[in-house]
């Protein structure tokens, strides 16, 4: 007997809300289907009738999460075609927030996967520790979500000695509570077991499909554009890609948690060496004709913007292609002999954020053509009862 | 009698809805992390409801797409009287960065009421707070 399962359109967790459409044999997901389009505002188009510093804003809000990512991607890009290139001070403070970023956004992540995984009060643990971190931003860029810090040539604000200070701090608490994580994962059976052996992705799938960041990572391929194109410091600053041979969702969280302490020792470096002189050069208003295509890893995986000009003063054309979009040929194979149970946990592993919770699933009886509403509260329940059922009780935390 | 009743009770337990019209995420953590140990609206009796069904408040982010704009209507008839909308975001208010591009509606009051605006892009939790209260200061 197959059932087709609708699920979304309205899936605000991702850029695009996104509609999945299921097959189903009993409890197991036979097929998938993903429809793309319902958050689709036409920033690409948007951008062409925007002047190159009026972009970097836009850019910014293409994702509330990665916001420093796509806005650093396009203003590497920018800044070739503009020739300029930011002084060295710039351009450590802007890839200081960029690992910043990256930790409010694993921190983020650790919570969604707790609380898909019916673990809530882990949810409550990360997203108190992550405030310290949007503290941290906040007090840089001066705001906690769309930091703006960006501009052609630089960045727009500096850091003095009190700010090096309290980030030192922050870090300290940041580490502990960690440290703390690990410890909570490696006592905790049920959650170890809850997450192990869920959306299997072979390393031979996610090198065929294309998977970018954690998802690629933790299914052995260690991808990181940070190593294979060094840019601004990586090459100086020592840093392991983190990954793990788990191919499920435990060893995504497993890679993201481990990308946060290497994310730690980068900010240390940061601070630590943080050259002196100008945070930014002057840009000029026009670019010259050409095209330039701009790498970064953001916190899912490798981001990619591709910019053209024209020689005017705003770009021709704009193409972003954003990790997610990469990581989504792959989710319908971790769905594929799944269950329906698990639906929440492998789409959170491949990270959309907590906005899920209003999500909603409609299961259609294919014989009858019956219609029911399954609310995103109930798969999660259905999740949390599977657990209780699982006979997977003493598998090992693998860190 | 029963009304005082109700008013009370309206007053100390609003539960709300967090729907998300097409914005771009950033709106939508900050409503989130309202509800996380820092901020923590459930003191106030604020819960977050995950079907429009039980609703009292609409917590609304994002400037509409056109995709969206009949769901959001459709969510808006599905929640049960007296209903009150909380536009939260630039985004919400006018369309934000993304007035003038072809998909999007630009506003939420484009296409159903809105009681309280929240300005901020993103608005912060305690601004998203500061609504949430004001709204149930006005009842
Ligand atoms: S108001 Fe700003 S932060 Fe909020 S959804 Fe719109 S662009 Fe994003």
């Amino acid at each position: 007997m197959k059932f087709q399962i609708p699920i979304g359109p309205q899936h605000p967790a991702l850029k695009e809300p996104i509609s999945l459409r299921m097959t189903v044999e009993g409890e197991v997901i036979k097929d998938a289907d993903l429809r793309l389009g319902y958050n689709h505002r036409g920033v690409e188009k948007l951008a062409e009738s925007k002047s190159w510093i009026q972009n970097i804003y836009l850019t910014e809000r293409i994702c509330g999460i990665c916001s420093h990512s796509h806005a650093t991607c396009f203003v590497q890009g920018a800044e070739k075609l503009l020739e300029i290139e930011a002084p060295r001070r710039g351009v450590y403070l802007r890839y200081l927030v960029s690992e910043l970023e990256r930790v409010h956004s694993h921190l983020l992540w650790l919570g969604v996967a707790g609380h898909e995984a019916g673990f809530d009060s882990f949810f409550m643990y990360t997203w108190r520790d992550r405030e310290v971190v949007m503290d941290i931003l906040e007090m840089i860029s001066g705001n906690r979500v769309h930091y703006a810090i960006n501009t052609l040539g630089g960045v727009r604000r500096d850091l003095d000695e009190a700010q090096k200070a309290k980030i030192l701090d922050g870090l300290k608490i940041l580490k502990a509570r960690s440290e703390y994580y690990l410890k909570i994962g490696a006592g905790e059976p049920t959650f170890v077991g809850r997450l192990a052996g869920v959306g299997m992705l072979s390393r031979q799938q996610a090198m065929d499909l294309c998977t970018v960041g954690p998802v690629a990572r933790a299914s052995g391929i260690a991808r990181d554009v940070r190593k294979d194109d060094p840019h601004a410091f990586y090459d100086e600053v020592e840093f392991d890609v983190a990954t793990a041979d788990t191919c499920d969702v435990l060893g995504r969280a497993v890679v993201r948690i481990k990308e946060l302490f290497e994310s730690y020792k980068i900010i240390e470096f940061v601070i630590r060496n943080l050259p002196d002189g100008p945070i930014a050069v002057k840009a000029p208003r026009r670019a010259k004709p050409g095209e330039v295509v701009s790498r970064y890893e953001a916190p899912r995986g490798e981001n990619i913007h591709y910019i053209k000009s024209n020689g005017s003063d705003k770009p021709e054309r704009l193409k972003v292609r954003a990790p997610t979009l990469a990581n989504y040929a792959a989710t319908i194979e971790m769905l594929r002999h799944g269950f329906i149970a698990d639906i929440p946990l492998i789409f959170a592993a491949i990270d959309p954020c907590i906005c899920c919770a209003e999500r909603t699933a409609e299961l259609v009886d294919a014989r009858t053509g019956e219609e029911r509403i399954v609310r995103f509260a109930d798969l999660r329940r259905l999740a949390a009862s599977r657990q209780a059922h699982s006979n997977k009780r003493n598998v090992a935390w693998p860190l | 009698m029963l009304k005082k009743l109700t008013r009370w009770s309206r007053i100390k337990s609003p539960w709300i809805l967090h729907l998300n019209s097409g914005a771009c995420n950033a709106c939508d953590i900050e409503v989130v992390a309202a509800l996380t140990p820092r901020f923590d609206v459930e003191r106030f009796g604020v819960l977050l409801k995950a079907t429009p069904r039980h609703a009292d408040v609409i917590i609304a982010t994002g400037p509409v797409t056109r995709q969206l704009k009949d769901r959001i209507i459709r969510i808006y008839e599905q929640t049960p009287d007296p209903k009150f909308v909380v536009a939260v975001g630039a985004c919400a208010m006018s369309g934000c960065v993304y007035r003038g591009a072809y998909n999007v509606m630009g506003g939420l009051d484009q296409v159903i009421p809105v009681d309280v605006y929240v300005p901020g892009c993103p608005a912060r939790p305690d601004a998203i707070l500061d609504g949430v209260v004001k709204l149930l200061g006005k009842l």
